[in-house]
C-alpha cells in the first residue's frame, strides 16, 4: 500500500479509510493522551513479570532475558494498571 | 425462456434472493417485510440455498451482522421496513461509508408514530442522504428484476455501495400478480460471483476496515462516496442494458409513460404509477395530453435527465408519499424543483403529499390532480404549490 498522509488527494485514498496492511498501530503515537505517568523504580523491582502482561498498550518493553525495561512513553496512556498489580511498590504514578 | 408465475412482491423478492443464493442473510421480522426472511429461512431449512441465515435479535444487529459478513468477504443481504430501518439507522451509514455492497429489500411502510404499519415512503425518505443506491419498484415484477440487477451494481469496482430495493408495503408486497421469472441457472450467470479485491478473511492480506477517520480524512472519504454515487449512474444503465438483452424487460433511470407528447404530467414512485397509468389512458381517450414520469432510480438522483424530460410540459405535479414536515414540500418535489432550477428549466410545478399511512390513492384523486394541472396550464397561476391529496379537511 502506498503511503497516505494529510496531503494525499481524495483520488489516492483507499475507500472507507481501509488500511491494507497490518501492525500499523505503532505509527500512531498515543502517549501524549497521558495525564498520569508510571515511573519505574528499578532498585525495588524484582522482575516478577506481573506488570507487562497487563499493559493494554504493550508500553513495557521486555528484553531477550524476559526482563522488563523502562517504559515506552510513546504509547503509555498512564492507565495505572501496572502500578496496581506491582506487589513491590516499584511503580509509582506521578502527575505528568 | 422466462417462467410464468403468480407471486406477491415479498414472494418475488424472496425467490430472487434464493436464486442469488447469497453467503449470508441476517434479518429480523417486521411488517410488511416479514415474509421475505420467513420464506428465505424456509429455503435455508430445505437446503435450497447454502446461505448462512442469522436470526438476529434486532434490526440494528441485522445490519451489523450484514456489515460484518460483507466486510469478511461474503455476499450479504437483509430485508426490513419502517421502524426496523429506523433501528438500523446508525449502521446504514456505516455500511455505505465502509463501501460494502450489501443489498437490502426495503418494503416501504410509514415510520411510526402514531403507530401505523401501512404503506408510505417515510422510511425510505429518512435514509435518502445515507449514501445507499435506492431503486423503486412499481410492482412485483420490478421488485424481482431490480433485485436481480442489484449485486452487479453494488459490487462494481467503480461503485462499491450498498443498494436498497424499495417496493410498497402491502399494496405490492402482499398482492399476488402475474410475473415472469428467470431460470436459476440464468440468474446465477447474470449475477455472477462476488470476488472482492480486499476482504477481512483473506489471510494473505491482513487489513483494517473502519479505522478512526479524523479531520484530515473524513471529508475526502465522503467525497469518494459521492463520486461512487455519480459512477453508479453509468453502471445502473449498463446493467439494465444487459438485463434487457437477457430478459427483454427494459429499465431506465425513470419510466416515461406517454410523456413525450404530454402537456401535463405527474411524477411519482412505486405502485401509484400503476394507478396513474390507468387514469392517463382514460384521459388520453378524451384528448387530454396527460403523461407520467415514474422515478425508478431515486439515489443517485438523475437531476439533469429528469429536468430534460419535464422541460417541455405546461404543468407538473410531483406526488410525495411522505411529508418532509418542513412546511415547504416533500423530498421528491424538492429534488425535482432543484433539478429544474439548476438546469434552467421553468415549468409550473406543484406538490401533493398523498397516501400517508396507507391511505388509499384512487383513480379519482389522480384525476383531480390532472384537472388541477389543466387549470394551471391554462391560467399559469399555481396558487398554493404545497398541497394534500386525499386529506380530510373541514369544508371552507
Amino acid at each position: 500500500m502506498t503511503e497516505i498522509d494529510a496531503k494525499t488527494p481524495m483520488e489516492k485514498l483507499t475507500i472507507g479509510g481501509n488500511i491494507y496492511n497490518a501492525g500499523n498501530a505503532r505509527e500512531f503515537k498515543t502517549g501524549d493522551w497521558r495525564s498520569m505517568k508510571p515511573v519505574w523504580i528499578e532498585e525495588k523491582c524484582k522482575q516478577c513479570g506481573l506488570c507487562f502482561p497487563v499493559c493494554p498498550d504493550n508500553a513495557i518493553p521486555v528484553n531477550g532475558d524476559k526482563k522488563r525495561m523502562d517504559y515506552n512513553y510513546d504509547y503509555c496512556k498512564g492507565c495505572g494498571v501496572c502500578a496496581k498489580v506491582c506487589p513491590f511498590a516499584a511503580i509509582e504514578m506521578k502527575q505528568e | 425462456m422466462s417462467i410464468r408465475e403468480r407471486l406477491s412482491g415479498n414472494e418475488a423478492t424472496a425467490i430472487a434472493m434464493k436464486q442469488i443464493n447469497p453467503d449470508v442473510v441476517a434479518a429480523f421480522p417486521i411488517t410488511p417485510s416479514t415474509e421475505i426472511p420467513q420464506y428465505f429461512s424456509t429455503f435455508v431449512a430445505n437446503g435450497e440455498v447454502d446461505t448462512e441465515f442469522v436470526a438476529v435479535e434486532s434490526e440494528h444487529s441485522a445490519m451489523s451482522a450484514t456489515i460484518g459478513a460483507e466486510a469478511a468477504g461474503a455476499r450479504a443481504m437483509t430485508a426490513t421496513s419502517a421502524n426496523g430501518l429506523s433501528l438500523m439507522w446508525e449502521m446504514i451509514y456505516i455500511a455505505s461509508s465502509l463501501r460494502l455492497p450489501i443489498v437490502m429489500a426495503l418494503v416501504n411502510r410509514a415510520v411510526s408514530g402514531p403507530l401505523n404499519i401501512h404503506n408510505d415512503h417515510s422510511d425510505a425518505m429518512g435514509v435518502r442522504d445515507a449514501g445507499w443506491i435506492m431503486l423503486f419498484s412499481e410492482n412485483n415484477q420490478e421488485a424481482y428484476d431490480n433485485m436481480l440487477m442489484a449485486h452487479r451494481i453494488a459490487e462494481h469496482k467503480d461503485v462499491q455501495l450498498p443498494v436498497m430495493i424499495c417496493q410498497d408495503g402491502f399494496i405490492t408486497s402482499h398482492s399476488i400478480e402475474n410475473i415472469q421469472l428467470e431460470s436459476d441457472e440464468e440468474v446465477k450467470n447474470f449475477v455472477g460471483k462476488y470476488e472482492p479485491e480486499h476482504y477481512l478473511l483473506n489471510d494473505k492480506e491482513p487489513i483494517a476496515v473502519g479505522p478512526l477517520d479524523v479531520q484530515t480524512y473524513l471529508f475526502e472519504h465522503k467525497a469518494q462516496q459521492a463520486e461512487a454515487m455519480k459512477n453508479a449512474k453509468k453502471v445502473i444503465k449498463e446493467v439494465a442494458e444487459d438485463f434487457e438483452k437477457w430478459t427483454g424487460r427494459k429499465y431506465e433511470f425513470f419510466e416515461k409513460y406517454k410523456l413525450d407528447d404530454a402537456e401535463i404530467a405527474v411524477v411519482c414512485m412505486n405502485s401509484t404509477a400503476g394507478t396513474a397509468k390507468a387514469v392517463i389512458d382514460r384521459l388520453r381517450e378524451n384528448g387530454v395530453k396527460a403523461g407520467l414520469l415514474k422515478v425508478r432510480m431515486f439515489r443517485p438522483f438523475p437531476s439533469e435527465e429528469i429536468a430534460e424530460a419535464l422541460s417541455g410540459l405546461k404543468a407538473v405535479a410531483v406526488l410525495d408519499k411522505a411529508d418532509s414536515l418542513n412546511g415547504a414540500g416533500g423530498a421528491l418535489f424538492e429534488d425535482i424543483t432543484s433539478a429544474m432550477y439548476v438546469n434552467k428549466k421553468q415549468v409550473p410545478m406543484i406538490n401533493y403529499v398523498y397516501g400517508i399511512g396507507g391511505r388509499d390513492t384512487t383513480e379519482k384523486q389522480i384525476e383531480s390532480v390532472f384537472a388541477d394541472l389543466t387549470e394551471i396550464a391554462q391560467s399559469g397561476n399555481i396558487g398554493n404549490p404545497y398541497r394534500y391529496l386525499g386529506l380530510r379537511k373541514e369544508e371552507n
